[in-house]
């Protein structure tokens, strides 16, 4: 069965390790933060801001001042810090953050990725999500495989405006856990129950599937 | 040195019509609504604002958008106000859209004398456009310029009337960087104390980059996503 969002999301707090700073764009990157294994520390940094986020404030005790980059309102773990919005971009191109989980509109094979706007009709802009991929080294995308209207996310090259060039690494989607390297998706991983052949028909970029691929473990 | 004046109205003193006004939030978080709400009374036009968002429809920055009283604006984010997007589409509104930490560093450039600096932010991308790109240890950067204003308008907690301030959480964002790039900076602030009553440690933007100060008249701080989880 194809996973949820929640799945996407528990499937992505798989690849956190001890220690990691973590930057989650909005969306299903949001819910990675419900998932951290046990036994690892990780930190949440938010880009408007802060590092250390921690759960949505219980009813009553929302704060306007404390909010994530999703302008949602949130509150600090202890040892949390806030900072100006270049301190915090320093964080990010400094490579100082180690896991940056983002949402997509369109990856190629190659790694680019396009998130911020569809010419005439969507123009959103892209807050922080250039600096980001630009500078992170390990870069997650979660998205859905195809979009609303069944054309497949997973291009031989983006249609959209990019956001950055050769910078994903891996994408997780309802289907499957993908690597990107040597202009290629590579096959990982399958959402359980869902068929090599189904994600091949619905990947148009070049996908390498090498023997077979096992199902994830959730 | 007291920078203190009495209201907004003082503060905003000499604002004109084509004048570039870089103001500090993000979202609506740390925004100066209490200059907002003065500059749509004014109702000065031809602005250039250089904020990361443009407020929501009814609310912050919108509000002077609802007004066309802004020629363009400079943003990361536009996302939550759909008058911008409108009137962006339409091409009423110059709109010029930069990566936000590209946003934050080139306010920073603007007040701490740099012209011009190297970010691999937005290389390969509509973002480079007509910009140098230049590689260094074997990765392409574009060169973006400082960004400077007539008005800079931050919002902080505390201020004293020297001009030094100290923000809450995450209402500091882009307040100090566009503290240092204005001509004239003012800052409203939710409490305005006698110098020597803030503890120099705690200082976040220190007076120097300050011309005037006013403790804002009410602020309603209002939320854009309310999110919370039961007990």
């Amino acid at each position: 069965m194809a996973l949820d969002k929640n799945g996407i999301a528990q499937r992505i707090a798989q690849e956190l390790r001890d220690g990691w700073y973590v930057n989650l764009g909005i969306g299903i990157p949001t819910l990675v933060a419900n998932y951290i294994p046990k036994g690892i520390e990780v930190e949440f940094q938010s880009e408007n801001g802060v590092l250390g986020m921690g759960p949505f404030p219980f009813e009553g005790e929302e704060d306007a001042d404390l909010i994530n980059a999703g302008k949602q309102t949130i509150t600090t773990m202890q040892g949390a810090s806030f900072f100006d919005s270049a301190t915090s971009f320093a964080m990010i191109r400094g490579q100082h953050v180690q896991l940056t989980v983002l949402g997509a509109m369109e990856v190629s094979e190659n790694g680019d990725i396009a998130n911020w706007k569809i010419p005439g009709k969507m123009v959103k802009g892209m807050g922080g999500a250039m600096d980001l991929v630009a500078s992170a080294d390990n870069i997650i995308v979660a998205m859905m495989h195809s979009n609303r209207a069944g054309a497949s996310k997973l291009l031989k090259a983006c249609s959209l405006p990019l956001t950055g060039v050769a910078c994903v690494k891996k994408v997780v989607t309802e289907l499957a856990v993908l690597e990107i390297k040597d202009g290629a998706f590579h096959l990982i991983e399958r959402a359980p129950g869902i068929s090599v052949e189904e994600i091949q028909s619905k990947t148009l970029g070049k996908l390498i599937i090498n023997g077979d691929v096992p199902e994830m473990n959730l | 040195m007291n920078k203190q004046v009495g209201n907004v109205q003082e503060a905003l003193k000499g604002l004109d019509n084509g004048m570039t006004l870089m103001l500090g939030g993000f979202g609506l978080c740390g925004i100066p609504e209490n200059s907002i709400n003065e500059i749509v009374k004014l109702g000065t036009t031809n602005l250039t604002c250089i904020s990361n968002n443009a407020g929501v429809d009814d609310f912050g920055l919108g509000l002077l958008l609802q007004n066309r009283q802004v020629k363009k604006m400079i943003s990361s984010y536009v996302g939550e106000n759909d008058e911008f997007e409108r009137q962006m589409l339409s091409g009423e509104l110059e709109v010029d859209l930069i990566p936000q930490g590209s946003l934050a560093e080139r306010c920073r450039a603007g007040g701490a004398g740099i012209p011009a600096f190297f970010t691999p932010a937005g290389y390969g991308t509509e973002v480079a456009e007509g910009k140098e790109v230049r590689v260094f240890n074997g990765k392409p950067h574009i060169l973006e310029n400082a960004l400077h204003a007539d008005f800079a308008i931050v919002k902080a907690w505390k201020g004293d009337t020297e001009g030094n301030l100290i923000y809450k959480a995450t209402a500091r964002n882009f307040n100090p960087m566009m503290a240092m790039a204005g001509k004239i900076t003012i800052a409203e602030v939710e409490e305005l104390v006698p110098a020597g009553s803030l503890d120099p440690n705690e200082i976040h933007t220190p007076g120097i980059f300050i011309q005037r100060i006013f403790q804002g008249e009410k602020f309603e701080k209002r939320i854009e996503q309310r999110t919370t989880r039961s007990k």
